[in-house]
């Protein structure tokens, strides 16, 4: 009998190697950005296995917006990506105006591409942040902060909200623009533009910051499409799609007339890539240097598309238009809407029964699908990697558990 | 001072070297809480000046000086908490093996010239070794945790202590090597005069080796980018994830008094210890620029000096701190044995060879504050087996040479 067992070649196996240990990373650790929590098979410093356990965040949106009308699911939406609430806004109000055949005036159209657009600086300006504090420096995440402080100073001004907006809403926007708040946005553009510099100084070029990042969480383009990786993540394995170009009509007409570049790499150039610092050598396509920065890149191709839906905005003349009565009736069928939400593509599907409250409302998160990757790049890695991966994946709970 | 109380207040000589021992001990001790304190304040108003912060503003007036003594109050009320399946007797015990370490350290740490705990002929061995048992707190306080994370916190400040210590001790070889002695008061001494004196700029291999050392002394006390035991990203906070109240401020008080120390030994190793750049008690006629003869006010510029000295180094590690990422562990040990190590032996050689070749120093910008007739003791003899003092005495040149002639006539 004691044959048998010696036999066996998962007990040699055993003998031979160390002890494995299983490391329970969150729900309540610093840097998992949230409530993630994340079991690690480790031996030693190495990790063979990691295991994403989420839910800790779940608020049953999806089944609240069965119970409401689609404008009051609008303050729900900001409560899934809470860093990015603008955008979120949008892509429901979308899905929405998708469904009813709705049309917003071109003041609405203008000013929904500004705030989404600023929305989504502040959003990656948390990612970038963030990610400093993953990688063990503390103050890009305060210089990060300080800044988005003004952007949420410009969005209070505007609704009244510095985390939750509900500004933009379906049918349009709850409000106008405050007078000389062009100016000021004007103001804080001229200011953070320089600033970026700084950004790229203490992190993209420092020498530590390359040694962590580049060739860590290699995602290749293949495996981002299979696990319907999208947003930053997808485009920093070099694959070229964004919603904002790639997407539904009743999306790309917001950006009509909009002069951007997708950023993503393209034979071994970034666009404009002589204003940014040069990708480092060690850095692999795919790997988390690069995730970062097509992260900074949007930043600045945010801010030339705020410029512009400045300009557009005020060229407008005439009224900004009205949003839907609270409880509008919506038509009956279904509908199904993806927009670029900082994190990558957010999608919403409803469908109406023709009552002003949805039939079934269902939400698709790219944290989701971004996180669901982790498990592929994590494996081999060393624990002082887990962090950088999750922070370069820039997932936020509250979309993932919705 | 001991002969004072002994022959003229008429104390036993054992009461005598008691008291001054306990004395010591209090104003050392004194010395190092009172400045982690401050060392702790200056943290928080530095980091909060790079973060463009304001940091504390109110405890104490209106720079929040007395913000560390708070938290001190708030530390001492805390709960005292200890895991389920922790080893209690460890658990309690490792904060004060830490703290204790670098305690004894500063024993050896000359402040002044003769402001030392205790004068020991292998001072600088004392206290890197020392230094070193401070890790054994870490190490058991990661062990005795019972938690995952303090074990991986405990075993990478094992392996990075332990390694890192060989090029430190490497580097710290070069002035003891050039002093000729491990007394570190003596080396202090040898680089009073100018700041052209210190060690810092005998050679370019010691201009290389300070910097080494600089890497090897904030990886030893495990700062930024170093800080791997405790990575409150990865680790939670490392070793000191499961402790709280009074306990884990004796791992604070003991990481900033090592900070100090680190700092302190630079200082007297390659910065000229308390002498300051300018010989300023020389030129007014305050000192002959030695340090038997200096009053008590030119032990306090020099101990001012010390401190100054040591306070920037402290500095210069909280700015580190809050501009770099963290390393990881395994470019930690790359760090130190494919780049620390190979450096400090090569720069140690080189040293070495200079000193053999220069035995009187390269640059002669000696401007005379040290007494006629006194030089730079070279360790090792010149080449041709004259000894350094020979060599800088033209005066006996001219009988040589006239033996020299003589011979070859």
């Amino acid at each position: 009998m004691s044959q048998v067992i010696d036999d066996d070649p998962r007990i040699i196996e055993f003998d031979v190697r160390t002890d494995e240990m299983l490391v329970n990373m969150g729900p309540q650790h610093p840097s998992t950005h949230g409530v993630l929590r994340l079991v690690l098979r480790t031996d030693g410093e190495i990790v063979s296995e990691i295991e994403p356990h989420i839910g800790y965040l779940h608020r049953c949106a999806e089944k609240i917006g069965e119970n409401i009308s689609a404008r009051q699911f609008i303050p729900y939406t900001d409560r899934m990506d809470y860093l990015a609430g603008m955008n979120m806004n949008l892509g429901w109000s979308l899905a929405v105006e998708k469904l009813m055949r709705l049309q917003v005036t071109e003041k609405a159209r203008h000013l929904r591409v500004l705030i989404s657009e600023m929305g989504r600086i502040a959003s990656h300006l948390v990612g970038m942040g963030a990610y400093g504090l993953d990688l063990g420096t503390f103050s890009p995440f305060l210089y990060a902060f300080r800044e988005r402080e003004k952007i949420l100073d410009l969005f209070e001004e505007a609704c009244g909200a510095r985390l939750t907006y509900s500004y933009i809403t379906v049918g349009g926007l709850t409000a106008d623009l405050p007078p000389g708040w062009l100016e000021r946005c004007e103001a804080f553009l001229e200011q953070f533009e320089p600033i970026i510099r700084e950004y790229h100084a203490l992190l993209t070029t420092n020498a530590i910051f390359v040694k962590r990042t580049a060739g860590i969480g290699v995602l290749s383009p293949d495996m981002a499409i299979n696990y319907g990786c999208s947003g930053p993540v997808l485009r920093g394995s070099g694959v070229d799609q964004d919603m904002r170009r790639d997407g539904e009509p009743i999306y790309t007409a917001m950006y009509d007339g909009y002069a951007f570049e997708v950023a993503v790499m393209k034979d071994g150039h970034y666009p404009r890539d002589h204003a940014y610092p040069a990708v480092p050598a060690d850095a692999v396509l795919g790997d988390c240097w690069h995730r970062f920065f097509v992260r900074m890149l949007e930043v600045v191709q945010s801010m030339d598309l705020v410029r512009q839906a400045i300009d557009q905005y005020s060229a407008c003349k005439g009224p900004l238009g009205e949003p839907v009565k609270v409880a509008e009736k919506i038509p009956a069928g279904d509908v199904y809407l993806e927009t670029e939400c900082p994190k990558g593509q957010m999608g919403f599907y409803l469908i109406g029964n023709g009552s002003a409250i949805p039939w079934r409302v269902r939400a698709r998160s790219s944290s989701f699908s971004n996180l669901s990757v982790l498990a592929e790049l994590c494996h081999g890695c060393l624990i002082a990697d887990v962090p950088a991966i999750v922070g370069s994946l820039d997932i936020v709970m509250g979309e993932i558990d919705r | 001072m001991a002969e004072y109380l002994i022959q003229t207040v008429g104390l036993p000589g054992w009461l005598t070297w008691s008291l001054l021992a306990v004395l010591s001990a209090v104003l050392i001790l004194n010395l190092m809480a009172g400045g982690a304190l401050v060392f702790i304040w200056a943290e928080r108003k530095v980091s909060a000046r790079i973060q463009d912060r304001l940091g504390p503003t109110r405890t104490g007036g209106s720079f929040g000086w007395l913000q560390s003594l708070a938290d001190g109050i708030k530390l001492l009320a805390k709960e005292d908490l200890m895991p389920e399946g922790a080893d209690g007797m460890l658990f309690r015990v490792a904060p004060y093996v830490s703290f204790c370490a670098s305690f004894a350290a500063f024993i050896g740490l000359p402040f002044a010239f003769d402001m030392v705990g205790l004068r020991l002929n292998v001072g600088v061995f004392y206290v890197v070794a020392v230094l070193g048992l401070e890790v054994f707190g870490v190490i058991l306080a990661g062990y005795a945790s019972a938690s995952k994370w303090s074990l991986f916190g405990a075993m990478r400040e094992a392996a990075q202590v332990v390694s890192y210590e060989v090029p430190l001790g490497m580097c710290i070889v070069v002035p003891v090597m050039l002093a000729g002695t491990m007394d570190l008061v003596t080396i202090a001494e040898k680089q009073a005069g100018w700041f052209t004196n210190w060690y810092l700029f005998h050679d370019p291999f010691t201009f290389v080796v300070f910097w080494v050392y600089v890497t090897c002394a904030v990886a030893s006390v495990n700062r930024a980018p170093f800080d791997l035991a405790e990575a409150e990203s990865e680790l939670v906070a490392g070793f000191h994830t499961e402790y709280s109240g009074l306990r884990w401020s004796f791992f604070f008080m003991a990481e900033y008094s090592s900070m100090f120390l680190v700092s302190g030994l630079a200082a007297v190793l390659f910065l000229g210890g308390w002498n300051g750049p300018v010989p300023i008690a020389t030129l007014l006629g305050l000192s002959d620029g030695t340090g038997e003869s200096t009053g008590a006010i030119v032990r306090l510029l020099g101990l001012a000096n010390l401190l100054g000295k040591a306070t920037l180094g402290v500095l210069i590690m909280m700015w580190i701190r809050w501009t770099l990422p963290r390393l990881r562990i395994d470019q930690v040990m790359t760090t130190c044995l494919k780049y620390c190590t190979p450096i400090a032996a090569v720069m140690f050689a080189g040293a070495m060879t200079w000193l053999w070749v220069f035995p009187g120093g390269v640059l002669n910008l000696d401007d005379g504050s040290r007494r006629p007739g006194e030089i730079r003791e070279g360790w090792l003899e010149g080449p041709g087996g004259r000894s350094t003092a020979v060599s800088d005495a033209p005066v006996d040149d001219a009988p040589a040479l006239a033996e020299i002639a003589e011979v070859s006539k």
